[in-house]
């Protein structure tokens, strides 16, 4: 009841100065619809060059180094005991990539509930043919369904469909800078060389773009089998047990877990891709500042427009105040101008915010490097626009604080003394 | 003995800016229930200074106000603005209406913030009060359209409208010209002799003054006649 007669007092106050007050009103929107269109282009972006690297990564792999065996056979001899010894030009072991017990380590991470999704792979250092040039270039052996559904290959595979590779005997998907320097079309069958020697035919049924060049200029993708026929090896062969986990941040700690449990070496995937993380966190603080400054700025619009009031209302103030309206009353009621402005406002701006960053979504984006990008990305996230909607709040609270505390300081005495 | 409205007891003050002077000593003086009292005196004898201290706008002095029998010296701002929305009604020599409402609307402001009618019943009282003053017809007017005489009235109609136990007026009719002011002044008088209504008026206009019931005489901040009481 009290309030409504504030209300009505303040809204008032603001008909009567209405193009100074739309015009502060629109400060804020047009802050607001920076401030999200800003955030939601820069989130979608960041999105973008993330999901480049990790969907494409592992959350944990799992595989073995290559390095000497740490327990030489001379520390097990028991006439040795208790000494030292020195042995000089240690060499790898042949057969250490292999992970050992590849089958039986699968089935227990399918039963773990931390993870997703397990993709067995193996890689291949070969040379691709082209007449008398040897390209140097790496195969991996894939299990196709468990890419498809871990790493979104298929949505990297530009020409030709990811199932051929399954379904035709000896195919391989080729990097499409590979594929330029060779000269293949889909359809044709290239020769392989091994580091061991082995000669080894494979039909092409596809090309893939993973917008990173480096990769695409050396790449091939086989089917598991593939490779172990390659290699001359069983079908239990694996080098690398890819880990996907509902929650990425437990990466780090199961990782540990599994490389002493299965006893291989376990990398997590924020070791090997820390420096994305904090480009994505100082692209979001960049953001985050020009925003609010966009909002401080627009914060100043309402403090000059309530001093400007305040200063020509003085004469209302001071009647409010003799018939009998408190100091608190006079607060309010310029609190209430400023919510007012900043809600509406704001209001305003988070629609023409989403407005923009929609219309901002259409535009065609087309690089070459991101073949399933067709436009720009825009980040819808409700974060930033719960985000804007309190800044706005707070904002103009603040701008409209001390205006207010000064209008309820006037003496209404020394205004009407002053007649 | 009737019911004294206001008293003050020795109250003084002084400004301090930028030498100390005195501009109010030893006021003593108290007003009855009913009672139409004028204070004159020449431009900066005080008179104005000490209708804001009686009037609890100014809390700056020494001495002890009773408004009522309760003494206002020592309250808080807002049991002060309380006490001026709901004890005293005011008529400054501006208007001071607000331009955003009507007529009827700054009227009824006072009467909504005390909150003790139903905004029907405000209204209502409103529309009684502008009728007494004979403005009933200018009261969805907006106080811009109106006369200077006219807005004076509804700045009496709005000092009404809380049916206060005292009207103050700083030279309520300071503004106006003759036959304004005649109209103002009939109106205080109507007020005081049909609706027992008391009213503390300082004024200048000798004229006036001796036309009410009991006139104070200051002069250099002290009180040189608290003149007959004629009622």
């Amino acid at each position: 009841m009290k309030f409504k007669l504030i209300a009505e007092i303040s809204f008032a106050l603001l008909r009567a100065r209405l193009k100074q007050t739309m015009v502060a009103a629109f400060g804020v929107t047009f802050s607001i619809t920076m401030f999200i269109t800003l955030l939601s282009f820069m989130g979608g972006l960041n999105d973008l060059l993330d999901n480049l690297i990790l969907n494409r990564t592992p959350h944990i792999r799992l595989f073995n180094e290559i390095s000497a065996s740490s327990i030489q056979p001379i520390a097990k001899s028991k006439a040795y005991a208790g000494a030292y010894n020195f042995i000089s030009h240690v060499k790898p072991k042949n057969d250490l990539l292999e992970i050992r017990n590849s089958e039986a380590i699968i089935k227990a991470l399918k039963a773990d509930p931390n993870v997703r999704g397990v993709a067995p792979k193996n890689t291949v250092p070969v040379f691709y043919n082209v007449g008398a040039i040897n390209l140097t270039g790496v195969i991996d052996g894939i299990d196709v369904d468990a890419e498809n559904k871990l790493f979104t290959f298929q949505d990297y595979v530009v020409n030709g469909k990811t199932m051929d590779l399954k379904n035709t005997p000896n195919s391989i998907i080729l990097g499409i800078g590979v594929a330029k320097k060779m000269l293949v079309q889909v359809g044709d069958n290239i020769q392989i060389t091994t580091s061991k020697g082995t000669q080894f035919p494979l039909k092409v049924v596809g090309f893939f773009q993973s917008g990173m060049d480096e990769m695409d200029k050396i790449q091939g993708y086989v089917t598991l089998s593939t490779t172990q026929k390659i290699l001359g090896k069983p079908a239990s062969y694996v080098t690398d047990i890819q880990v996907k986990l509902y929650d990425m941040t437990l990466a780090p700690a199961l990782a540990k877990k599994y490389g002493k449990l299965f006893e291989t070496d376990a990398v997590d995937i924020q070791t090997t891709n820390s420096q994305f993380k904090t480009g994505s966190s100082i692209r979001t603080l960049i953001s985050y500042a020009v925003g609010i400054t966009l909002l401080i700025v627009a914060g100043f619009g309402i403090y000059n427009i309530l001093n400007m009031m305040i200063y020509e209302k003085m004469d209302s103030i001071a009647i409010l105040k003799a018939t009998g309206f408190s100091g608190k009353d006079v607060n309010t009621i310029f609190i209430t101008i400023a919510l007012t402005i900043g809600l509406v406002g704001g209001a305003l701006g988070l629609v023409f915010g989403f407005g923009l960053s929609a219309v901002i979504g259409q535009i065609p984006f087309n690089t070459a490097s991101l073949p399933t990008v067709k436009t720009y990305p825009i980040n819808y996230n409700p974060k930033f626009y719960l985000i804007g909607a309190v800044f706005s709040v707070i904002t103009t609270y603040l701008a409209g604080y001390f205006p207010s505390r000064k209008a309820s300081k006037i003496d209404p005495v020394d205004i009407i003394r002053g007649k | 003995m009737e019911k004294k409205v206001i008293e003050a007891i020795g109250i003084s003050k002084s400004f301090h800016d930028p030498l100390t002077v005195k501009v109010l000593t030893d006021i003593s003086f108290s007003i009855n229930a009913g009672e139409f009292v004028s204070v004159v005196g020449k431009s900066g004898c005080g008179k104005s200074t000490l209708l804001y201290i009686l009037s609890t706008m100014d809390t700056n002095y020494e001495g002890e106000l009773l408004l009522d029998g309760i003494s206002m010296t020592n309250k808080k701002d807002a049991e002060l603005a309380m006490v001026r929305n709901e004890k005293i009604g005011f008529v400054f020599q501006f208007h001071y209406l607000l331009n955003e409402f009507n007529n009827l609307q700054n009227v009824m402001l006072p009467g909504l913030k005390l909150a003790n009618l139903s905004p029907k019943e405000v209204e209502h009282h409103a529309y009684q009060k502008l009728k007494i003053l004979g403005i009933e017809k200018e009261a969805l007017k907006y106080p811009n359209q109106l006369s200077g005489g006219q807005k004076q009235r509804v700045a009496i109609a709005r000092a009404l409208i809380n049916e206060p136990l005292i009207i103050m007026g700083d030279e309520p009719t300071g503004n106006l010209d003759k036959k304004n002011s005649d109209v103002v002044f009939n109106i205080f008088k109507e007020l005081a002799e049909e609706y027992h209504q008391s009213l503390l008026i300082v004024t200048h206009d000798l004229d006036f003054a001796a036309k009410t019931h009991r006139t104070i005489t200051m002069e250099d901040g002290k009180i040189m006649s608290h003149g007959l009481s004629s009622s």
